[in-house]
């Protein structure tokens, strides 16, 4: 009660408890919400899974044995057995580090640099901003899908050119929304008064404008995931992905294919695994989005 | 006045915003300490000559000099460290998710000033504000108090020149009265030259020496701030805003 | 029997720290007369006006009894509350741009304003429409009446939002800061056009606003209104001695025109 109320504390004595204080309110505004504490708790479950793959999957990912092919789900194999015998719930559970892998790279490499775009865009305008709107606007045109099967098939498959054809074909989104709130930011009065400060061009993009559009891109990118762990299942499907004997989830599903109708467990299984990861994904967005964002900034 | 070298020169000023002149023909001369009010309408072009002065409104031509340097197109630091300025909007003037603390501590890190912490403190208590503030976000601060956070950040760099846009048009009048306060006893206490826009008369009554009165662009007249008193102004223009202000009542 | 009537009102917001109440036991009458509620921001007085129009949404709450010519308004629901507000009561906001439909030509939506409440022939409307910018001073209301929003300047904004407002000949009008969004050689001419509206048809007004010179001015009693109360209720032309020290240091806050004073007198903010 005593670390409430110094979280809490209206008058922080330093840098550290005023940042703590805000992220608790936060937190706190978030879990008021039970579908974004649902959301939460699934992510933290994918994450907490992916660290201790080894010790909950009951065997290896490749663990072949032609002997029990194809099992429907029992107790001993939860989730049944593939075409090679393999237990598909280990490599569900192993499966997890990769899509976490995916999803994590992906928001690492094509959030900042969408921001970073999008920001500089906004902020100079000018031939800056149409050149750089214009290289976002040619990706912006081509489906999503399309252009990542399109750079993964030049790439060449596997798992890391798969990341690389997802970031590529997710930042010019980013990019847009972060110049939209750029042309608000660059006009509002503390731009100018940073500007009059001496602030360099640099430092305003940098302390000013971007800290403004991250809470808006960390929204954007949780509600995104979906969408990127679909594209990245889509192109494992499409064998353009991980490849066997990986145990990505879209080349799980690409492989129960030809015995979808006798033996449905082998695909339907990491489909549930998706839509689960995915579904979690998008409460936690909602749910930041309610706390987050800047329109209703003034009730913090 | 004839000081000779006065803190603000303006001489034949006219400005375009996106090629559409919005200020002809501007000249007045602003001398060292002193007060000087700007008024008008909206629309007159007051707050566009401050924007210009600072660098803020790059297409000007004519002659600016503030404390003897010539005008700029845009802000650079030298200009920063002689003129601040404080704006209309308390809510707007603060970065939303920087604290008291990083929106003071700013200007010194651009600067490479040493001893942050002293100064900060020094600066909130200079503006009237309880020490407890230092760490507030400005959603925990009501306008008053972010307006003194405001006048706190323009004076970290202890300018001469603070260039004054409708400090307190947002504020209620009991806050308004406290600001305007704590802004005459800083200039006295510092010497500072003001450059008010305003198009409350009342407020040049109490704040300045001297006022322009703006009308479309142009200035119509210049006057003693004293000439409130008793409406005694020249021009019609200035009669008419003078009696609707409530003026002679 | 009085035109409006306002018992015990509360309205309340629920906060982290719990409910709070913006309007706290408010009680007046008005008559046929120009009632002006004064107070700074956060003194409720613009919830005082929404709250007799209804209009605060949940989770804000209204208690209290608001008696319009006697008729109860806290019980009605929501259809005739609509067929209240324009016809009986109107309401004039403070920035005419965010109140005026940027898509609609100011004639039609006059029009609408009456057609709401009175189902009229065409060419009678565009006849009362016609008269009615006449009676808001527009000197050429063909004209203004195929214009949009955003064509016309701020004062003449007002004229259109307070002819709309006016025009199915409400039996009271509240003004939430009508001029504070104008210049000032504008605002003398828009509040005496009120003025006059009010005295031909009258109508009863409320002014709220936060100048208390002007409301002083303008209208013949006053409540001054403080963090949710009323600590002060006085005819206008005795504001000037008020006796409540919250009036008193409001008044003297004030910069005078003719100032002599080198420090203008603070508020205790402690009380």
């Amino acid at each position: 009660m005593e670390m409430r109320s110094w979280l809490l504390d209206d008058s922080p004595a330093s840098r550290g408890q005023a940042a703590a204080g805000r992220a608790y309110r936060i937190g706190l505004d978030l879990m008021r919400n039970p579908l974004t504490v649902l959301g939460a708790a699934i992510i933290a479950l994918l994450v907490l899974t992916a660290i201790f793959a080894p010790w909950i999957a009951p065997e290896a990912w490749d663990g072949q044995n032609l002997e029990r092919r194809l099992l429907p789900p029992s107790a001993e194999h939860w989730m049944g057995t593939d075409q090679l015998g393999r237990d598909i719930f280990s490599r569900v559970i192993h499966g997890t580090r990769i899509t976490l892998m995916i999803v994590a790279l992906v928001a690492v490499i094509s959030a900042p640099l969408g921001l970073l775009i999008g920001a500089v865009s906004g902020y100079f305008s000018g031939w800056t901003d149409r050149i750089l709107m214009g290289v976002t606007d040619v990706f912006l045109s081509m489906p999503k899908l399309v252009l990542a099967l399109a750079f993964a098939a030049a790439l060449g498959p596997g798992i890391e050119n798969a990341i690389i054809a997802i970031a590529i074909t997710t930042w010019p989104a980013y990019a847009r929304i972060a110049r939209a709130e750029t042309l608000t930011i660059r006009n509002a009065e503390f731009t100018d008064a940073a500007r009059l400060l001496g602030a360099s061009h640099t430092r305003v993009i940098l302390r000013h404008v971007l800290p403004l559009c991250t809470s808006s891109m960390i929204i954007r990118v949780t509600l995104d995931m979906a969408g990127i762990i679909l594209t990245a299942a889509g192109l494992g499907f499409l064998g353009l992905g991980a490849q066997p004997p990986a145990p990505e989830w879209g080349a799980m599903i690409s492989g129960g294919r030809s015995f979808i109708f006798d033996q449905w467990w082998v695909s339907t299984m990491p489909g549930f695994a998706i839509i689960t990861v995915s579904l979690g994904f998008c409460f936690l967005g909602d749910g930041l989005r309610d706390v987050l964002d800047p329109k209703s900034e003034t009730k913090r | 006045m004839t000081d000779p070298s006065p803190s603000i020169s303006l001489r034949n000023l006219d400005i375009a915003y996106g090629g559409v002149r919005v200020v002809q023909g501007v000249t007045f001369d602003v001398a060292r300490g002193e007060s000087f009010a700007l008024v008008g309408e909206s629309g007159s072009g007051k707050s566009t000559v401050l924007k210009a002065l600072c660098g803020l409104a790059p297409e000007w031509t004519g002659t600016m000099q503030v404390l003897g340097q010539p005008g700029l197109h845009r802000p650079n630091r030298a200009m920063a460290r002689r003129c601040q300025m404080v704006f209309q909007d308390p809510y707007g003037s603060l970065h939303p998710r920087k604290t008291v603390d990083a929106v003071l501590s700013e200007p010194l890190a651009i600067h490479g000033i040493g001893d942050r912490d002293e100064r900060v403190e020094q600066a909130l208590v200079d503006v009237g504000l309880d020490r407890r503030f230092r760490f507030r976000y400005p959603h925990q601060m009501s306008g008053g108090q972010r307006q003194r956070v405001a006048i706190a950040r323009a004076l970290m760099l202890e300018p001469e020149v603070m260039l004054l846009d409708e400090p307190t048009s947002a504020l209620d009048v009991s806050v308004q009265a406290e600001i305007l306060n704590l802004l005459k006893r800083l200039r006295a206490e510092r010497g500072l030259t003001y450059l008010l826009v305003t198009h409350n008369l009342p407020v040049v009554s109490f704040l300045c020496e001297r006022m322009a009165v703006m009308n479309k662009g142009r200035i119509v007249e210049i006057a003693q701030a004293t000439a409130l008193h008793d409406g005694s102004f020249t021009d019609p223009y200035s009669l008419a805003l003078y009696a609707a202000s409530g003026g002679n009542r | 029997m009085s035109l409006l009537s306002v018992e015990n009102l509360n309205v309340s917001f629920p906060t982290p720290q719990g409910r709070v109440n913006v309007v706290e036991n408010l009680s007046f009458e008005l008559g046929q007369e120009r009632l002006g509620i004064v107070g700074e921001s956060g003194s409720g007085k613009s919830m005082t006006g929404r709250a007799i129009l209804r209009l605060i949404r949940p989770p804000g709450r209204v208690d209290g009894r608001i008696l319009l010519e006697g008729a109860d308004l806290t019980g009605l629901g929501e259809r005739q509350m609509r067929a209240i507000r324009g016809a009986r009561i109107s309401m004039i906001m403070q920035d005419p741009r965010y109140s005026l439909n940027p898509v609609m030509t100011v004639g039609r939506q006059i029009e609408e304003a009456l057609w709401v409440h009175e189902r009229l022939p065409r060419r009678e409307m565009k006849a009362r429409t016609r008269q009615m910018l006449e009676a808001v001073r527009i000197n050429d209301p063909d004209r203004v009446a195929r214009m949009y929003a955003h064509e016309l300047s701020g004062g003449m904004g007002q004229r259109v939002m307070i002819a709309m407002m006016l025009i199915p000949r409400p039996r009271l009008l509240i003004a939430d800061e009508p001029t504070s969004a104008l210049d000032v050689s504008v605002q003398g001419d828009v509040l005496t056009l009120i003025d006059d509206l009010v005295r031909d048809t009258g109508m009863g007004l409320i002014l709220i606003s936060h100048d208390l010179p002007l409301v002083a001015r303008y209208c013949d009693r006053i409540l001054v209104m403080n963090s949710g109360r009323v600590v002060e209720t006085c005819r206008a032309s005795d504001l000037y001695n008020a006796t409540h020290p919250y009036t008193r240091g409001l008044l003297a806050a004030v910069p005078k025109m003719h100032e002599t004073r080198d420090w203008l007198p603070v508020m205790d903010r402690t009380t």
